[in-house]
């Protein structure tokens, strides 16, 4: 069976398409032009949204390069659904796969950041634990603790310096980029996401509690090198633990 | 507390209101005007919390809000999307809002989402299925649902019926309300080379629940006839304004939203609007 | 490392994390004061994009991406090639995670 808005949904997305039959303008002549309004209006509305979705890639690349390549994008990755705080989930893989950009290796995880941060800045609110209750708890019962990790936190692996490259392209003060493999955890204090470089080994760290591994168990994972200071500061001020479920005492 | 804000919250009151913008946060708390409610789409929040949620939460105990839905595709083809359909009852459950609209148009084909307010022609079959789409929405959601005006900028060759003869038809069959957009009238009859008075003397203005008020742009089609384009970026002009006077001596007072979308001005311009719209209310009967 | 020696290092951790903690005073805003735009106004640019129900008269150019070159910011981001002249290779698992699991 034939579809009408099939047919009109097809031709809206391709440009060199003809206007679908049956649309005329007040005098019976074809619709020409009016119908292009509707596909400005999907067109401009949809790379308008990715470039509000992916601030940093635009940048990276530049507006006219940016928009040309979202008019791609569109039209291979419509959106799923109308909940477009979502939309460009399928970027970080049609970036790997586009190949003007095929010399910007780091591209594909800058993609994967911007939209962490969207699903960080809209996920579930969570009450931080006191830090108090950390602070308080004997060492031997912590270790066999299991930690509750709060929605909005994302952990990123890259091999390239994706937080640097997000600051410098955010900040103006940001240092050089210096060629680095980067971890990074989006912590949301309050209602603000922001990506934090993590050291060596808090990665593994943070993904081992993440899965409810306990504290102990999660220490080992991160290995030699591994500052634990520093991972739990960024868990704390970051309001990342939610819950701290006592375990048996190791 | 919140409960006895809900039930004095429970409609929109015959004043203006505006489309929020998370830029005119501060703004609306701190000097209001003559801004009465405020009206959100939908689709914005169906997060999971953070700050959108949150300035939601604490606006609606401040303002009546109205739910304004871009996304339902209610003309669509095909069934309504059941998981759009959920997250909307669960916004307006937890939410109450004293208003809830959305368009007559499509926008969702099988996987696709076009963000875009799609034509339709105006047929018995269209009929039908925008009638079932409404009565399904509305029972799922337990409220009834406000249609909005198109604007629209082709005709449909099979159209069998004129747009007010379909909207009053689709009230009379689903018991759902009518959202009146003044400007889209307007937009639409020039696009149409019909007379936006007619329109207005004919349309059912029983069931309006809301007006909207909004600007547009102007271009020309393949022949050099006016083309105007429905793009909520710019003030609402003078032709709308009479429109909308005509509208309420017709109608009486009614909730009036002020839609400013792209190019969104600085909370005085748009509260401004609202004065302006304040000004014509306070000349008909509440 | 003994089992001593490993709780001991914990404790202090713990402890120098709560110092780094408390001159942070990120714990301290106003609850409504967050619900604004705050941090320089630059934060709700992870709010992404919303919907519209309006229309545009922008016109939608088709720019041809293929014969475009990336001409941004990325043009000033130097990053060194791998030992043999080809690209780092970028990573080719999602390595995003989602937390909890």
């Amino acid at each position: 069976m034939s579809s009408e808005q099939g047919d009109f949904i097809t031709a809206l997305l391709d440009p060199d398409l003809t206007v679908p039959a049956g649309l005329s303008d007040p005098d019976g002549r074809p619709a020409g032009r009016r119908f292009s309004v509707y596909r400005n209006n999907v067109a401009v509305s949809l790379t308008e949204a990715l470039k509000a979705a992916f601030p940093v890639i635009c940048k990276l690349v530049g507006d006219e390069f940016f928009e040309a390549m979202a008019g791609v994008y569109l039209r291979a990755h419509p959106p799923k659904t109308p909940v477009l705080m979502f939309y460009g989930v399928d970027m970080p893989e049609f970036l790997a796969g586009f190949e003007p950009v095929a010399h910007l290796g780091y591209l594909p995880d800058i993609a994967r950041l911007e939209f962490a941060l969207r699903q960080s800045y809209h996920a579930a609110d969570a009450t931080p634990i006191d830090p108090e209750v950390l602070q308080n708890l004997p060492t031997d019962q912590l270790m066999g603790s299991t930690l509750q990790l709060a929605h909005s936190a994302r952990l990123l692996q890259s091999e390239w310096p994706i937080c640097a490259l997000w600051l410098a392209n955010t900040n103006d003060d940001a240092p050089k980029v210096q060629m680095q493999a980067q971890d990074v955890l989006i912590t949301r204090p309050e209602f603000d996401p922001q990506p934090m470089l993590l050291g060596t080994g808090a990665a593994a760290f943070v993904e081992a509690l993440g899965k409810g591994r306990n504290f102990g168990d999660a220490l080992k994972t991160a290995g030699k090198g591994f500052d634990l200071s520093a991972a739990l500061a960024i868990l704390l001020t970051g309001g990342v633990i939610t819950k701290i479920s006592k375990g048996a005492d190791t | 507390m919140l409960d006895g804000n809900r039930r004095k919250f429970d409609h929109l009151p015959n004043r203006p209101g505006v489309g929020y913008k998370p830029q005119h946060y501060s703004d609306i708390l701190e000097n209001p005007g003559a801004v009465e409610w405020l009206e959100i789409h939908a689709e914005n929040y169906m997060g999971d919390g953070g700050r959108p949620i949150a300035q939601l939460r604490y606006l609606a105990e401040q303002f009546p809000i109205s739910v304004h839905g871009v996304g339902l595709s209610i003309g669509g083809e095909r069934a309504l999307d059941a998981d759009h359909l959920a997250r909307l009852k669960h916004l307006l459950s937890w939410l109450n809002p004293a208003s809830f609209s959305e368009h007559l148009a499509w926008s969702t084909h099988g996987n696709h989402f076009l963000n875009d307010l799609l034509p339709l022609p105006y047929t018995d079959a269209t009929l039908t299925r925008v009638a079932d789409h409404i009565s399904q929405v509305q029972e799922v959601v337990g409220r009834q649902l406000l249609l909005e005006n198109p604007s629209t900028y082709l005709a449909f060759d099979a159209s069998e019926m004129d747009e007010v003869e379909f909207l009053r038809e689709v009230v009379a069959r689903t018991g759902c309300g009518l959202l009146l957009d003044v400007n889209n009238v307007f937009v639409s009859a020039t696009n149409q080379k019909t007379d936006p008075i007619t329109y207005l003397n004919d349309f059912p203005m029983d069931a309006v629940g809301e007006l909207h008020l909004g600007g547009h742009d102007k271009d020309t089609d393949d022949h050099g006839a006016p083309l105007l384009i429905d793009s909520h970026g710019c003030e609402v002009v003078d032709p709308v304004w009479a429109l909308y006077a005509h509208t309420l001596d017709l109608a009486g007072a009614r909730p009036t939203l002020i839609e400013w979308d792209t190019d969104v001005p600085d909370w005085a311009t748009l509260a401004a609007q609202a004065g302006r719209a304040d000004a014509l209310l306070a000349k008909v009967a509440q | 490392m003994s089992y001593q020696v490993k709780t001991l290092a914990v404790a202090g951790a713990v402890a120098a994390a709560m110092t780094a903690y408390a001159t942070t005073g990120v714990h301290a805003q106003a609850k409504e004061k967050c619900f604004g735009v705050s941090l320089a106004g630059k934060n709700d640019c992870a709010a992404g994009p919303g919907t519209t129900c309006a229309g545009t008269s922008k016109v939608d150019y088709q720019g041809n991406a293929w014969t475009l070159v990336p001409a941004g910011s990325c043009a000033s981001t130097d990053l060194p090639k791998m030992a043999d002249g080809t690209a780092r290779m970028g990573s080719l698992e999602a390595l995003e995670r989602d937390i909890p699991a």
